[in-house]
């Protein structure tokens, strides 16, 4: 165990790979999650295919196919892309298309009654989405979207396969040169748990930032049901 | 650069029979994922504290880290305290572990959403507590959990392309080292990708008009 | 195009001006054509292939105050969607101001509405639901004041005064600052009701606003109604299962059936000699369910 400690540094250092990648590739995430759920919930039929098929293709292959793809076939058709940014537009993707589903789901949970409230105000499109609906569809979100980014995180080692050097990498280094395989993994994989638990500490924070009023929500359902 | 469709057709039978062993380690951890997740389940409900505290954090422990890594831990570390098993084994083992600690919520939710008295009615009839769950709880339970059971088993034929990286001869792998041999990546990675959505899209369509049938008659 | 030779002359909007300081939101309205405001020609409104409403024609005047009752399903909340352009229509059109809402004319033909005609129509329009949908991330102040802020383009300051003055005329003025779910089912309404004046509408429609409420609660809302009745002179439309305040409330009353108008006539003559069997059968089940009329 004693001899892993000349290698911290080296963990150390796929550690911060491991976070920046998470991190880039969550807001890669949200952005194509937020964009194409609403276009799946309410855009213009061409575009709503366009995006189903997208969601389709990612959702129904392998991260690691994907990566594969976009690591060794993107380049072949001129594509070259810096492996860092090719890992986090391929997870930031990926998750993307999952998380689309949970902000259409989220949308479709407004109650109905809000959206004819905004067209009884005469509020404009942007209006409405920005002040009523995604105020309201945020908070139904993000128990699942904190699944997702826990989910991005674990996903990440897969970089490790294309050549990156994240934690699970240097892991796979430290493994080689000290030949304790037992306590090279134990480590990260308590690394993992504890980046993973604090994210789900973050969400809880933001959930309760954006329970104003929550307890409406229960009467307003029990309102659109009779 | 074009693709080589002849080429792909050349490599496709080489992958089809890759896709034999990820279809088999997928039916190798679903099973023990499904049966897993039911202790899982079953022991988070339990009366022993220690055993809801123990079953409680392991599930948590597997669902807050990468499956990767898991498979990589028991793949290096069953041989070094002496279980040598083969790789394919190796990774049943890692999917099936990976998968249970998700399917256990899927059982604790569908268990949870038993009303409470159906536990009721099995009490007055003096029903042993496993007959209870035999004959009264999981008959009603487990046909609304089954569209979410089977979303984790089509999650877990994807991750099935992870068991490369410890030697499965599984479809990835396959791509892989054609790709190393020839060159060419292009033809049996995107063969492989369409593989896999010729699957996993129908499997999922299926999912979905069940889960519309089950809504249905629920309602 | 709109028939405004036929000046009928009506009194606009209960008892006179001297009401003006107690109401702020009181539309002084110069000499305008009071004739018909609201206009619905051979409506057709379909559901798949559920007809709703058929052939359905109806004028309304400016200022007045009219009922509309029938069983369920007879149509009568779709006539308030679609004049509030949450349902649309298959076939007629409705006219305001003598303006198509649904269409637009432009060289000289009439073509669908774009969305700037649409907002420019619905700012005239204004709603309260069966359901309230008040918006329950914001306090009831809120409620009120950011629509006037993001919709009319108030400053703060000004909607929040008129926000508190509207609170203060429903009687909530010290529940400002509560979410909607600290308050009753009446409180909610109440807020809503303040909610929809702050936008100055020139026409309400007011969607069997006390249904959802629990029967101690219908009187608070309805009062606030009476009250707004008594010192504005805005046109309204009620949905209403109401029929005592139907009958004490509105100029005119209208019974509806299967998507048609029924029956129609002064309140008075309406309840007391309705001349149509399916009016008649309608009010007698009414009554038999303890209403008094």
């Amino acid at each position: 165990m004693s001899q892993l400690y000349s290698f911290l540094p080296m963990l150390l250092q796929g550690l911060v790979t491991t976070i920046q990648i998470t991190v880039v590739a969550a807001v890669i995430a949200t952005v194509v999650a937020t964009v194409c759920g609403v276009i799946r919930y309410s855009g213009w039929w061409p575009l709503r295919a366009i995006v189903g098929i997208y969601i389709e293709i990612f959702r129904g292959t392998s991260c690691y196919v994907q990566l594969f793809w976009a690591f060794f076939v993107l380049p072949l058709l001129g594509v070259t892309l810096s492996p860092f940014a090719a890992a986090v537009v391929v997870i930031g993707l990926n998750v993307g298309s999952y998380g689309s589903e949970v902000v259409r789901g989220a949308l479709k949970a407004v109650p109905r009654g809000q959206w004819e409230a905004c067209v009884a105000l005469n509020y404009s499109t942007w209006h409405k989405y920005r002040y009523v609906i995604v105020p309201q569809a945020m908070r139904l979100a993000i128990a699942p979207m904190a699944n997702l980014m826990v989910d991005l995180l674990k996903i990440t080692p897969l970089v490790s396969l294309v050549t990156i050097s994240d934690l699970t990498y240097e892991a796979m280094v430290v493994r080689q040169q000290t030949g304790n395989s037992f306590a090279t993994f134990l480590t990260i994989l308590v690394v993992y748990f504890v980046l993973s638990s604090a994210i789900i500490a973050v969400f809880r924070r933001l959930e309760i930032h954006f329970s104003r009023g929550a307890e409406t929500f229960a009467t307003n359902k029990e309102a659109a049901a009779t | 650069m074009t693709f080589d469709f002849d080429f792909a057709l050349q490599v496709l039978p080489d992958l089809v029979r890759g896709f034999a062993i990820t279809i088999q380690a997928t039916v190798g951890g679903s099973v023990l994922a499904l049966a897993l997740g039911l202790a899982f389940a079953l022991a988070n409900r339990s009366e022993n504290r220690l055993l809801r505290v123990c079953s409680g954090s392991a599930s948590e422990f597997l669902r807050r880290t990468p499956l990767l890594v898991q498979l990589f831990f028991i793949f290096y570390v069953l041989p070094d305290v002496g279980i040598v098993i083969p790789p394919i084994w190796a990774g049943i083992l890692a999917l099936g572990l990976h998968s249970s600690a998700y399917m256990s919520e899927v059982y604790r939710a569908g268990i949870e959403a038993v009303p409470k008295g159906q536990w009721e009615a099995a009490l007055a009839l003096n029903y042993h507590p496993v007959q209870t769950w035999r004959r009264v709880i999981l008959p009603q339970a487990i046909p609304p959990m089954v569209p979410a059971l089977g979303n984790y088993v089509v999650l877990m034929f994807k991750e099935t392309a992870l068991l490369a990286v410890i030697t499965v001869p599984e479809a990835m792998n396959t791509a892989r080292d054609i790709g190393n041999s020839t060159y060419q990546y292009t033809e049996p990675v995107t063969v492989v990708g369409i593989l896999y959505l010729l699957i996993s899209i129908p499997v999922v369509l299926a999912l979905r008009f069940i889960e519309r049938r089950v809504h249905q008659e629920a309602a | 195009m709109t028939g405004k030779t036929n000046l009928s002359i009506k009194a606009v909007g209960g008892t006179g001006s001297s009401q003006v300081a107690e109401f702020p939101y009181r539309e002084t309205r110069l000499a305008q054509s009071a004739d018909k405001q609201v206009e619905f020609r051979s409506i057709e409104k379909r559901y798949g292939h559920h007809q709703v409403l058929s052939d359905l024609s109806l004028s309304i005047k400016r200022g007045e105050k009219l009922s509309l009752i029938g069983p369920s399903g007879s149509g009568k909340t779709t006539v308030l969607r679609i004049l509030m352009t949450l349902e649309t229509i298959q076939g007629g059109s409705i006219w305001i101001d003598g303006k198509p809402l649904w269409h637009e004319e432009r060289n000289g033909q009439l073509v669908k509405a774009s969305q700037q005609h649409l907002r420019r129509q619905r700012a005239k329009i204004g709603m309260v639901f069966q359901h309230f949908n008040l918006f329950p991330h914001m306090t009831a102040l809120e409620n009120i004041s950011q629509p006037q802020r993001i919709v009319l383009g108030r400053p703060r300051v000004e909607a929040d005064v008129q926000a508190l003055e509207l609170l203060d005329m429903v009687g909530l003025r010290e529940r400002a600052h509560h979410y909607p779910a600290q308050l009753s089912g009446g409180q909610k309404q109440r807020v809503a009701i303040a909610r929809a004046l702050a936008m100055k509408p020139e026409i309400m429609l007011f969607d069997e606003i006390t249904s959802a409420l629990d029967p101690e609660l219908v009187e608070e809302v309805l009062n606030v109604l009476r009250e707004i009745g008594r010192t504005s002179d805005m046109t309204m439309l009620l949905v209403t299962h109401e029929m005592t305040f139907a009958k004490e409330f509105s100029d005119r009353v209208l019974f509806m059936d299967g998507g048609r108008i029924v029956e129609e006539g002064e309140p008075d003559q309406l309840f007391s000699a309705p001349t149509q069997d399916r009016t008649r059968s309608f009010l007698r089940k009414i009554i038999a369910a303890g209403q008094r009329i």
